[in-house]
């Protein structure tokens, strides 16, 4: 029988008592694990979405909001940069691939996004080495009125390819405000799931975008800003644009929106909401976003400095004060063990006697007493380990289902493999000061009481 | 011989600092395989004479040879050793650990002898002294005469040289008293253990062709 089997019979002799001060450490691990994992998948979720994109251009203003709203579906969209303003910026020599969205409505089921985008969207990687897929028997965006559906969305809507639906303009948050668009687009293609806020988006293709009623700017509103521009610039205000039959303000309905068009519409009154650039090289980046924020039109802003910005500044600060809770009260249960263990020591004097009487020597009888508060204090720890990624894995459906982030509860972080040495450590020290009374014990006056 | 012990001197200092002397031996010796039983008054010092042989406690002078080893030279983790290896001792209040059964009981002595395994030693010790059924029952689930014999069991695990025994039939009933009595003396005749036994009862002693009156070459009043 060795010294860690006879510090567990002694545990065990004390089961309510040793369960007790093991269950303390083990809900603190359990709280520390699961803050640990949430942050990791609070960072992922945030983070790698961003890494797919070198920069995203939009209209001047936040750059927080930008990528928040761009990248994560979040807030409201920004103000929107003329279409001209991109086909200039597509013929830039240092992109690689510029993917323009448009934003601004909703489905009415559900109140997905719906994404204006071109079908080279598809092929850019959304993140290292990640490319969308479609599930079998769909397709990519090709024609006006075609749409590519999230796997949320799906899920949710339980739409499949063939599935149609009218975009409804803005939020339908129930007041009856909203305006349901008249045009109908339908379900080419369901895309695989990709654990990134794009499973909620409703991708439909940016001509068919422009076709919706309303979605024009018009045609005074986008001069008066290209002159505006052009001023800026130092540049020759355009023409003046031509007045269009089709283009009539004369019949706005009810709700300020104008009805269908029947042609396209010109370059000069489309919109986009935001550009994802890849750009050919890292190195051509900052050069890149320089240029594109020295001009007036638009700011371009790198998504992972923003993430990367708002967990340094708030996101880090938050764990980091649950982080220091948390030690806090692992180091209570450890004070627990301690007090559990040291009251238990003058009960226990005449069976520290006894082991010694037998041989034991002040050593062993030493490290039984350390053994135990280490086997407390470990036994504890991988019980909360257990539970925490028990605790995740119980709740990756609901917030699956509610925020569509895809928790993976067996994602273990590097700080787990220090949580089991530092509760050793944890456990020597409070056990030291019992183990230290064991070893002190007088043997002929203990066994004589 | 297998317990010699030379002007061998104990005593304990008192709350106002005063001495009071416990051993005072000048000599004493035991035969391999012999068997002793020792009597004599109560705070006579026989329970302090078990502890300094077994190297519990130290003399403060003098020598004391188990098997030909000095106790008083060696330091304290080798005599921890030695006690464990050559040194059986058997208490008047059994002094088995509840959160051990009977057979952990008797596996634990041999542990702290370096013998980890042991399991069929300690099983047939148990069964040599009747409790090959009670083997996995732990002490509060045993009478005070089963204890005493899982005791007695412990005590002989690691094959000792000499068997210390303090009063051990003293808390059993009459019937029990002659059966571990019978059993301590059987079991040290087969394995040519030397025996010091410790009793108050004139029964016992009388049973024993050699007995010991403390007093007769214990003299603390005359400590020099």
């Amino acid at each position: 029988m060795n010294l860690v089997t006879i510090a567990w019979k002694s545990i065990r002799q004390r089961a309510l008592a040793s369960s007790l001060t093991a269950l303390s450490v083990a809900l603190g691990v359990t709280l520390m694990v699961t803050v640990l994992v949430m942050h990791s998948v609070i960072f992922k979720t945030f983070n790698q979405p961003a890494t797919g994109y070198d920069l995203i251009v939009g209209a001047k203003g936040s750059p927080l909001q930008l990528v928040l709203n761009t990248i994560f579906h979040l807030g409201k969209p920004v103000e929107n940069i003329p279409y001209l303003y991109y086909k200039e910026l597509k013929e830039n020599p240092r992109i690689e691939a510029a993917i323009p969205l448009a934003l601004g409505d909703t489905t009415q089921q559900g109140g997905f996004r719906i994404m204006g985008t071109i079908p080279e969207f598809f092929g850019v990687e959304y993140m290292p080495d990640k490319k969308f897929g479609v599930y079998k028997g769909g397709r990519y965006l090709s024609k006006p009125f075609d749409a590519v559906i999230g796997a949320s969305v799906a899920k949710a809507n339980n739409w499949g390819i063939g599935s149609t639906f009218k975009p409804v303009h803005g939020v339908d948050d129930g007041s009856g405000e909203a305006h349901v668009h008249d045009e109908e687009f339908t379900v080419v293609g369901v895309l695989g799931r990709t654990g990134t806020p794009n499973d909620k988006g409703v991708f439909v293709h940016l001509d068919g975008f422009y076709m919706i009623e309303g979605h024009e700017k018009p045609a005074d509103e986008a001069y008066a800003k290209a002159v505006a521009t052009a001023k800026l610039l130092g540049k020759e205000p355009p023409p003046p644009p031509k007045p269009q039959a089709d283009d009539a303000h004369d019949d706005d309905d009810e709700h300020g929106h104008h009805h269908h068009h029947h042609g396209p519409i010109p370059d000069e009154q489309k919109e986009v909401t935001a550009v994802l650039i890849r750009t050919k090289s890292p190195i051509v980046t900052p050069q890149l976003q320089g240029f594109i924020n020295d001009q007036p039109q638009a700011q371009a802003v790198s998504p992972i400095q923003q993430i990367s910005l708002l967990f340094s500044t708030f996101i880090d600060n938050v764990q980091l004060m649950l982080l220091v809770l948390i030690t806090m009260i692992i180091l209570v249960s450890g004070v627990g063990i301690f007090v559990s263990i040291y009251n238990s020591m003058s009960d226990r004097k005449r069976e520290i006697a006894i082991m010694r009487a037998l041989g034991a020597r002040r050593g062993s009888v030493f490290s039984i007493i350390l053994a135990e508060s280490i086997l407390l204090c470990v036994g504890g720890g991988i019980l909360g380990v257990l539970l925490g990624h028990g605790l995740v894995f119980a709740a990756a459906p609901y917030v699956e289902a509610k925020s569509g982030i895809v928790m993976n509860p067996w994602a273990f972080e590097w700080i787990e493999l220090v949580l089991i040495p530092a509760l050793i450590v944890l456990a020597s020290l409070v056990g030291m000061v019992p183990g230290m009374t064991a070893y002190r014990t007088d043997v002929a006056k203990a066994l004589a009481n | 011989m297998s317990l010699i012990l030379k002007q061998v001197r104990k005593s304990y200092t008192e709350p106002d600092g005063t001495k009071l002397p416990i051993l005072n031996v000048e000599h004493f010796a035991l035969d391999k395989g012999e068997q002793v039983v020792l009597v004599g008054e109560s705070g006579g010092g026989k329970t302090t004479l078990l502890n300094v042989i077994s190297g519990i406690t130290q003399a403060d002078s003098g020598t004391v040879q188990v098997d030909g080893h000095d106790l008083t030279g060696m330091f304290e983790a080798k005599r921890d050793r030695f006690r464990a290896e050559r040194i059986g001792f058997v208490f008047q209040t059994f002094n088995l650990l509840d959160a051990f059964t009977a057979l952990e009981n008797v596996m634990l002595g041999m542990s702290f002898a370096g013998n980890n395994g042991g399991k069929a030693v300690a099983r047939e010790l148990l069964q040599r002294v009747g409790l090959g059924h009670r083997l996995n029952h732990r002490p509060s689930a045993l009478s005070v005469g089963e204890q005493q014999r899982v005791a007695v069991a412990r005590s002989l695990a690691n094959k000792p040289s000499l068997l210390l025994a303090d009063e051990p039939t003293a808390n059993v009933d009459v019937k029990n008293q002659e059966l571990i009595l019978k059993l301590i003396r059987d079991a040290c005749s087969e394995r040519n253990v030397s025996l010091l036994m410790v009793t108050h009862s004139q029964e016992v002693a009388g049973q024993f062709e050699r007995v010991e009156q403390l007093g007769d070459f214990n003299k603390p009043g005359e400590s020099k």
